[in-house]
């Protein structure tokens, strides 16, 4: 009984600290006017962790979008057109990329790395699959780079702009070399299906240049290897499968490409490249 | 102009060759090849890349030998501090004090170096490497404060005393995480040092801890913790709460608490 009583005096005790302490009554306490400053600071590098978040998160929707809509140049006459379509998009992407500078503006860019690196790596992802398609090429670090200078202003305008006057001040988004390892890697993905997509629409020269390509860029992680950081390594084991299935797809085209109708050439690759298919039904 | 930190290398090329890109984009958009600047074959690009990553771990590699040694005199200083838990040990805490702050001297030197094995701008981009160390040695800095002073160490303090910045713009800092997460560290010794002091014969000692373990609770009760290692750190703390204050409860039902409080200030 005596006992109960008295634990229960010293958690009331405790409680009355508490709400003391939240009731700011308590402020001239040394420890507690500390952890205010501390809950100030934590608060201010959470919001802005969100806000990075949100903000990665739309240039990941953005960016697959783009994907998507380059995957259509198999299919359509005039790539031109989606090309440009893609430009635009870039533009967007890019725009709030400009945005993330901005926020990280004075700030360590790693220590708040988590939170846009799944935006950044699909970015590359996409424009390097833009670039691709446009020269055949793989698009360097130091280009992407380049796009990420942002002129601010009262609003953020693409880097470069003419119109730019006096005394704006310049931010610079740098993509780590991680993240665009491991953008390439994704590419690897994109590249595989759009050559097994293109052997569907009966195109015989896309995926013979795309093995070459792809086999360009496995050499580029081999040699990387295991010096890479993890993440790169885990990749490594996907791009081998991309590889294979591009390969694969140019052994079949090379044995039977000259027995089979085009018209069903699709069909032979469907076993191996049905949900990619579909997918690209949706898109 | 404004340069955004640990960027400022590449800042200016890439401002003179963006403007040069968006200029021959702007002329022509549609002829191919047009971006000629910084051009890579796949393989000079992948060697480039792999110049970048094996610098890292030169830097990496450099950064672990630090704060091995780091660790080795963090193991030290806890070795010498330990002994406060041994009855014999109560009785020169100061001489204990004097001797972990002896030991902080080496950390200091240690420290020092750790700063020069990394671009200043990065500390976060190698903030795992030490994170472990930097908080231990939080907790003792902050220990050997309360053992002399009973009261809870400044930021500021446990950056002098490892002679580090407070700030991320003066260089090598500490992080506001890690300062917390060894001050909780410390309120789990504090409640071992509660028990073993009443062992040893001290009945005060567990009173203040106790008063100073509740205002550290108010204090990290008053942050908004994410779903994080700290957090995680932080839900332990009641059970600290808790032990000291069944510890306290022991010596007041038996009137042991106040017998000490009258005689206790000597």
């Amino acid at each position: 009984m005596s006992k109960r009583e008295d634990e229960g005096c010293v958690r009331n005790r405790r409680t009355d600290a508490g709400q003391k302490a939240d009731d700011c009554v308590n402020s001239d306490s040394p420890v507690i006017g500390a952890f205010k400053v501390f809950q100030r600071e934590l608060d201010t590098k959470h919001d802005k962790h969100e806000r990075l978040v949100k903000i990665s998160r739309d240039v990941t929707i953005e960016s697959k979008r783009t994907i998507f809509l380059l995957h259509r140049v198999t299919s359509v006459p005039d790539f031109e057109n989606i090309l440009n379509d893609a430009d635009v998009k870039l533009d967007g992407v890019r725009q709030k990329i400009g945005q993330i500078a901005e926020e990280l503006r004075g700030e360590d860019l790693h220590q708040f790395h988590r939170a846009f690196t799944p935006g950044i790596q699909e970015y590359v992802e996409a424009v390097s699959f833009h670039h691709f398609i446009r020269h055949r090429k793989l698009i360097s670090l130091e280009e992407i780079n380049a796009r990420l200078v942002f002129m601010k202003e009262d609003q953020t305008t693409k880097g470069g702009g003419e119109d730019v006057c006096a005394g704006p001040c310049v931010l610079t988004f740098q993509v780590t070399p991680t993240d665009y390892l491991l953008g390439v890697a994704d590419l690897t993905g994109e590249l595989m299906r759009m050559c097994i997509s293109s052997v569907g629409n009966g195109d015989m020269d896309t995926p013979f240049e795309l093995s070459g390509f792809l086999r360009e860029i496995h050499d580029g992680f081999s040699y990387i290897g295991n010096t890479g950081p993890y993440e790169v390594s885990k990749k490594l084991h996907t791009l081998r499968q991309s590889l294979g299935k591009v390969e694969d797809a140019c052994y079949a085209l090379r044995v039977r490409g000259s027995e089979i109708p085009k018209h069903m050439l699709a069909d032979v690759f469907t076993s191996r490249a049905a949900h990619l298919e579909t997918d690209d039904g949706i898109a | 102009m404004v340069l955004e930190d640990g960027v400022s290398k590449y800042c200016i090329i890439s401002v003179l060759s963006s403007l040069e890109i968006s200029k021959s984009r702007n002329v022509t958009v549609k002829s191919e090849g047009a971006e000629t600047a910084l051009k890579m074959s796949v393989t000079e690009m992948f060697s480039y890349i792999q110049g970048f990553l094996s610098a890292e771990q030169d830097i990496r590699e450099d950064i672990r030998k630090v704060v091995q040694i780091l660790e080795q005199t963090a193991r030290e200083i806890l070795t010498v501090l330990q002994s406060v838990h041994q009855p014999s040990g109560f009785k020169d805490i100061p001489s204990k004090c004097q001797k972990a702050r002896e030991l902080f001297c080496t950390v200091r030197t240690k420290t020092g170096e750790l700063k020069t094995k990394f671009p200043a701008e990065q500390y976060y981009r190698y903030h795992e490497h030490w994170r472990f160390v930097l908080q231990r040695l939080t907790f003792l800095a902050a220990f050997v404060v309360y053992l002399e002073t009973e009261s809870l160490v400044t930021r500021e303090e446990v950056a002098k005393i490892l002679d580090i910045e407070v700030d991320r713009e003066k260089g090598f800092h500490l992080d506001i995480e890690d300062y917390l997460a060894g001050v909780l560290i410390m309120a789990s010794e504090l409640s071992r040092l509660a028990v073993n002091s009443v062992t040893s014969g001290d009945y005060g000692r567990p009173l203040r801890i106790s008063n100073f373990i509740n205002e550290l609770d108010s204090g990290f009760r008053l942050l908004n913790l994410k779903n994080d290692p700290l957090r995680k750190r932080y839900d332990g703390l009641k059970y600290d709460v808790k032990k000291i204050e069944e510890v306290v409860y022991d010596l007041s039902i038996r009137g042991l608490a106040k017998e000490q409080e009258t005689e206790g200030d000597k």
